[in-house]
């Protein structure tokens, strides 16, 4: 995982002056498991479609392999998509689905020693190949069928299948899973994971679910307004937020204003907490972060601050409550049970406490006011699709 | 409420159906009359269709109608399969008014579409007249025809245009129907933009195609008005002849004729219907 294969450099991308990408620059190494997220026309659909081809940049430079690749036609690249919706051809069957690209492809003949004849892969090798991949699919017996008699789930993997058995370098998924229900979009996460280590070769997947995001990647690329917020291993993106727009969008995360006095001390409503960031100028404004599972209920005696509970929702696991401290409503996560109307303290951890820069994003989020509102949002956006950045329908 | 007008309901319904279809169905029964009369049925006979056959007018119209209708349709089906193919890759804005255009011949009377028609093919065959005679005076290598008249090739041309929307509107659906990713599949797996349109486009709209080819034939074998103004006196459709034979004495013959151009057009939409309803039935179950 070390090797570099796709180098974006200062991408930019606007449809009728309409700008959809601003100076993304971006690298992706051999056999990564990259995933770029972000919200509906934040731009992910965009440039995995640039990658891929099937879109020009407006400026800057796509490089595969050190090559300049920019004006290479789709067919010409070593890389294969995807699609939304899976975009099986109805007219053709499971296996001349998966046999498409192979009977598109010639290569030079192996008997011509100047190596100039083009000719097509023979049928046998053809059958051989696409049956190890409806292996690979689980799903052997099935190739006489047509794509409207497979459920949602085994279209999903025809398309894999479709596109993986060209042996591709590179391997895009844009939102592969969306029009999947939750417990198949699991097993297909858990799945896809398994082919990529199988296959051995780079992913490049697109997704608005920052769960999915968590559970698949090497590398996660969160993107919004055209822009490239952060990148990280899921690890370093949930820690560490740069800005409070990752720190919302990627789990639950209550942002509270502070006041950096130094290193390893913030202070928020006037006290001071002790936290393990530094690298601020003292008394600096910052953005701090607390994720709603590093906050231990105490006894309002005990507490660094005392809060009214106003709202409780039981998760199964856990209770969400929501607590009013002085008009900031924070989201707890807790197995203790506690009344609406109770007083409580909290307590947090010097490393439950993460302290970001001020940033365009700084009040945006992290206000738990209106908490029921939000959940409703949260599951719209699951169901809308990605009709973001075509630009043709304007 | 609904039981109460159903008695009345049904009463209407035949009502519709007898003034649409008797005078057809005496039509065809006259047209097995034996004797020349259209009025008193004298028995059985099939000698009329047989006469049909021996009509050398009536066969050279025969031939006429389905080689125009047949050219027509095939010349229509190539352009208008493109001119969908055109729109369905223009923004909305552009296309919209544009397929309000392409949907006005189809709305217009077909009386103005050929009396149009023939107008411009006559302005046009004075320009053509003046500009032949100019060219063949400033030189003498290539000598162009100065009068050009009415006849097949302008015939063959009205119904190519009128053709035209028929196609577009029954393609267009089709590549809106088509999921917009399937071509960008076809070219991510090694298709450039012709091997992708020959290889899936055309295979997805392939019914639309087909549909729009049987109604814009159908449309072509029955169109008498359109005919009218622009065959000239050197060509006649099988509609121009059956009405110019009811201009001199009224022969069963007609009757015959009519009834085989009924019974073609029947079976043509017939075909036309039973296709759509099938695809409505395979879309439905693919959702």
């Amino acid at each position: 995982m070390s090797k570099e294969l796709i180098r974006l450099r200062n991408l930019c991308m606007a449809f009728d002056d309409d700008p959809v990408l601003n100076n993304i620059n971006l690298y992706i190494n051999d056999k990564e498991f990259l995933t770029l997220l972000g919200p509906s026309g934040c731009g992910k659909t965009t440039t995995l479609r640039i990658i891929g081809g099937f879109t020009t940049p407006t400026s800057g430079d796509v490089l595969f392999d050190g090559v300049r690749i920019n004006d290479v036609p789709p067919y010409r690249r070593k890389i294969n998509t995807v699609f939304q919706k899976y975009a099986l051809f109805p007219h053709l069957n499971v296996f001349e689905n998966i046999a498409f690209g192979l009977r598109m492809q010639r290569r030079s003949d192996s008997a011509d020693p100047a190596g100039k004849k083009q000719v097509r892969i023979p049928e046998s090798e053809i059958q051989e190949r696409v049956m190890e991949m409806l292996e690979i699919i689980s799903l052997k017996g099935f190739e006489h069928r047509k794509p409207d008699a497979l459920s949602g789930g085994q279209q999903q993997r025809v398309a894999i299948a479709r596109a993986l058995v060209n042996r591709p370098k590179v391997l895009l998924l844009d939102e592969p899973l969306g029009a999947l229900d939750l417990k198949l979009r699991k097993d297909m996460q858990i799945e896809l994971k398994r082919i990529q280590q199988q296959v051995g070769i780079t992913f490049i997947y697109v997704t608005h679910d920052q769960e999915e995001a968590l559970t698949m990647s090497d590398t996660i690329v969160v993107m919004d307004k055209g822009s490239i917020q952060q990148i990280g291993t899921p690890e370093d993106i949930y820690n560490e937020p740069k800005n409070a727009f990752v720190a919302d969008f990627i789990g639950e995360s209550n942002i509270i204003d502070g006041l950096m006095v130094r290193d390893n001390l913030v202070q928020m409503y006037g006290k001071q907490f002790p936290c393990l960031d530094g690298g601020f100028a003292d008394n600096e404004p910052v953005d701090v972060v607390i994720r709603p599972e590093d906050i231990d209920i105490v006894s309002v005696e005990q507490g660094q601050l005392a809060g009214t509970v106003t709202n409780v929702t039981f998760k199964g696991m856990q209770y969400d409550i929501i607590v009013d401290f002085r008009g900031f409503k924070w989201l707890i996560q807790t197995t203790d049970h506690c009344p609406v109307g109770a007083r409580i303290g909290i307590k947090i951890d010097p490393d439950g406490i993460h302290v970001m820069k001020k940033s365009s994003y700084s009040g945006m989020f992290g206000d738990y006011s209106s908490f029921s509102e939000e959940y409703d949002e949260l599951d719209d956006a699951s169901i809308g699709s990605d009709e973001e950045e075509r630009g043709d329908e304007t | 409420m609904k039981r109460n007008n159903s008695a009345g309901n049904r009463i209407f319904m035949a009502l519709v159906f007898v003034f649409l279809y008797a005078p057809i169905l005496l039509l065809i029964v006259f047209s097995f009359n034996a004797g020349t009369s259209s009025s008193v049925w004298k028995g059985f006979s099939l000698d009329w269709y047989g006469k049909l056959f021996h009509n050398r007018i009536i066969m050279q119209s025969v031939y006429t109608t389905l080689l125009v209708s047949f050219l027509a349709t095939i010349i229509a089906t190539f352009a208008g399969t493109f001119a969908a193919i055109g729109f369905y890759a223009m923004r909305r804005r552009v296309r919209e008014p544009l397929m309000t255009v392409n949907n006005i011949p189809m709305m217009n009377a077909d009386i103005v579409t050929g009396v149009s028609l023939c107008l411009f093919f006559v302005a046009f065959f004075t320009f053509w007249g003046d500009f032949a005679r100019w060219f063949n005076g400033v030189q003498s290598f290539i000598d162009l025809p100065v009068r050009l008249t009415m006849g097949f090739g302008t015939l063959l041309l009205a119904h190519i245009t009128f053709n035209i929307p028929y196609i577009i509107l029954s393609v267009g659906p089709k590549l809106r129907q088509m999921d917009k990713n399937l071509i960008d599949a076809a070219q991510d797996l090694g298709c450039t933009w012709m091997q992708a349109f020959w290889k899936v486009i055309i295979p997805e709209i392939k019914p639309g195609i087909v549909s729009g080819a049987l109604t814009a034939f159908t449309m072509s074998i029955d169109d008498f008005v359109i005919s009218y103004f622009t065959a000239g006196s050197s060509a006649s459709t099988l509609a121009m002849t059956i009405y110019g034979m009811t201009k001199k004495r009224v022969s069963p013959q007609i009757n015959a004729i009519s009834t085989l151009l009924f019974i073609t057009v029947l079976v043509l939409l017939a075909i036309v219907n039973i296709r759509e309803a099938r695809q409505e039935r395979l879309r439905a179950s693919r959702l």
